[in-house]
């Protein structure tokens, strides 16, 4: 039977370390909506999204109770927009009107945010798709809880450089439309390369088409667990260390595989897999960064933080994937910056650069993640750093995202604030020698020699 | 059986189990186990109960006892056994 320790460590873990369920994510899918007429096509966008996840707030409030373990964020995410619109959306304007009715149905039922506003172009782009991707400046301007994504390649295909110029273009508008909120459009607009059907944590989540017509994805957490428990490993070797970060990630995604199959008996759908991620948030405490430091560089940066960041990754990973029946997502360690108050520090003291940061995608689960840029970086700069950001991950065979925040009138020592979960963080210096000639070239890098495994 | 884990924390003083027992007895639930431990005046006890024969949700027992603990100056918690046994058993 259960002891007093056991039962004392886990409620030190919530209480005193952060320990939490990050999100539970209803993955709906909307394929069965599809209509030519576009007020049809919104009544049952709205109506399925309103049916399906009437549920969700109230079952997650419940596990909160029956087990003590607070669940974060419940959220919703949807077939990509591109494929459920294509038909009955002739115009970036038609598409705007179902960013609204998504927002509508996530504003009815009560989640924070919605993901899925998204096109899949990693290889070529529909009419209907960049049909979206235009329209995803305006929609983030006058939506509140819908959040985009685009994936723009993939190890398989290759990167659609079309696509990356479109972008750059695209994340600039986005910040130009919410210049007078520190352009907070853009902190709900990821671009990927490798996107996971079935990643629970906005903003890059969508319902990907290989899924079921609706599913459970939970997110968890607990950097705050991890890094009090390397306390313990002070000045030990990396075999101990590592053992100890993977049974930190065991305990910590024991309790999301249980919420996952709660949520999933409460509310009658399907379990999809647990994410297993290690995610930060600005409070005191819940820092990926400063696990790292713990490992033992003074700040996020220092030399030895990519190593660092590497052994964090795969112990999370390692760790994890015994905990749960089956594991998905992005799963690892996240390190955005504007989230993270040790990340923030590190950008603070000079000791963290964007160039850094790069390398750190290389090992860990995403990618350049709300990093804040001067407004007047140009739309072919961020089109450059996201073709390095996606070569990484197609090389590499892994997901990588860029979530650049291009903050209009501010520059480079200035400070933004987007509240909440997104945080805050000083403006980073970018390179500013041009690529314009290297991003105009348009076309599709072809997929790497080692794509082909048939 | 459903098994429900309490934990009591707070400040050592007469009356504590006794309070938080006559709840457990007066909506039918049973301890199955108990342990405590006082380290500096500071109490720190675990019951494993049985809430199967309670009229109460967990919902409402959580918030009751939350209350009750709130008068009598400790911190109650009441969760599932099941966050415990798979964190700590596999």
């Amino acid at each position: 039977m259960i002891n007093i320790f056991e039962v004392n460590e886990t409620n030190k873990m919530i209480e005193q370390e952060n320990l939490d369920v990050r999100t539970i994510t209803l993955g709906i899918s909307l394929l069965d909506c599809v209509d030519s007429d576009l007020e049809k096509l919104q009544n049952r966008i709205y109506e399925k999204i309103t049916k399906k996840a009437k549920n969700l707030v109230s079952v997650g409030r419940a596990i909160e109770m029956e087990y003590g373990i607070p669940i974060v964020n419940k959220r919703i995410s949807v077939t990509p927009i591109a494929l459920v619109g294509g038909n009955a959306c002739k115009s970036p304007e038609d598409f705007l009107t179902l960013a609204k009715t998504l927002d509508d149905a996530a504003k009815t039922v009560g989640v924070n945010f919605i993901g899925g506003y998204s096109a899949l172009v990693s290889k070529g782009m529909t009419p209907a798709e960049e049909r979206l991707i235009r329209s995803i400046p305006q929609a983030l301007a006058e939506t509140d809880r819908v959040c985009a994504s685009v994936n723009v390649g993939s190890t398989k295909t290759g990167i659609n450089m079309d696509a990356v110029k479109l972008m750059g273009e695209i994340i600039l508008e986005t910040a130009r439309k919410t210049k007078d909120r520190d352009s907070c459009g853009c902190t709900k607009l990821v671009v990927f390369c490798n996107a996971p059907d079935d990643n629970p944590f906005m903003a890059g989540a969508f319902h990907g088409v290989t899924e079921a017509d609706s599913i459970i994805n939970v997110g968890v957490s607990g950097p705050g667990v991890v890094k009090n428990a390397l306390k313990s490993a002070r000045g030990a070797d990396f075999e101990t260390l590592c053992e100890t970060i993977k049974r930190t990630a065991f305990k910590v995604t024991r309790v999301g595989q249980l919420v996952a199959q709660e949520a999933s008996r409460k509310m009658e759908v399907p379990f999809g897999i647990v994410d297993l991620s290690l995610a930060p948030t600005p409070a005191v405490g819940d820092s990926v960064a400063d696990i790292l430091k713990e490992i033992g560089v003074e700040h996020p940066g220092a030399p030895g933080t990519t190593a660092a960041l590497a052994l964090l990754n795969d112990q999370v990973k390692k760790g994890g994937v015994m905990a749960s029946s089956s594991v998905g997502g992005l799963s690892g360690a996240f390190i955005p910056v504007s989230e993270d108050q040790g990340m923030i520090d590190a950008v603070e003291a000079g000791a963290l650069t964007l160039e850094k940061l790069e390398a750190m995608t290389c090992v860990c689960s995403v990618g350049l993640d709300m990093i804040a840029i001067p407004g007047d970086t140009s739309a072919s700069t961020i089109s450059g750093i996201i073709a390095d950001e996606a070569a990484i991950g197609m090389v590499n065979q892994k997901t990588t995202a860029v979530r650049l925040i291009p903050v209009i009138g501010k520059g480079v020592g200035d400070c933004v604030e987007f509240g909440g979960l997104l945080g805050h963080g000083p403006v980073m210096p970018v390179n500013s020698f041009s690529c314009e000639a290297f991003v105009q070239r348009g076309g599709r890098i072809p997929a790497p020699i080692h794509s082909f495994k048939n | 059986m459903k098994k429900t884990i309490i934990t009591v924390l707070g400040p050592d003083k007469v009356g504590i189990i006794a309070g938080v027992c006559t709840y457990l007895s007066n909506n039918q639930i049973n301890i199955l186990d108990i342990s405590q431990t006082i380290v500096q005046g500071y109490l720190n006890m675990m019951m494993i109960t049985d809430t199967s024969k309670s009229s109460k949700d967990m919902s409402t027992l959580t918030r009751e006892l939350e209350g009750l603990g709130e008068e009598i100056g400790v911190v109650i918690r009441c969760q599932h056994e099941d966050i415990f046994t798979k964190m700590h058993r596999i």
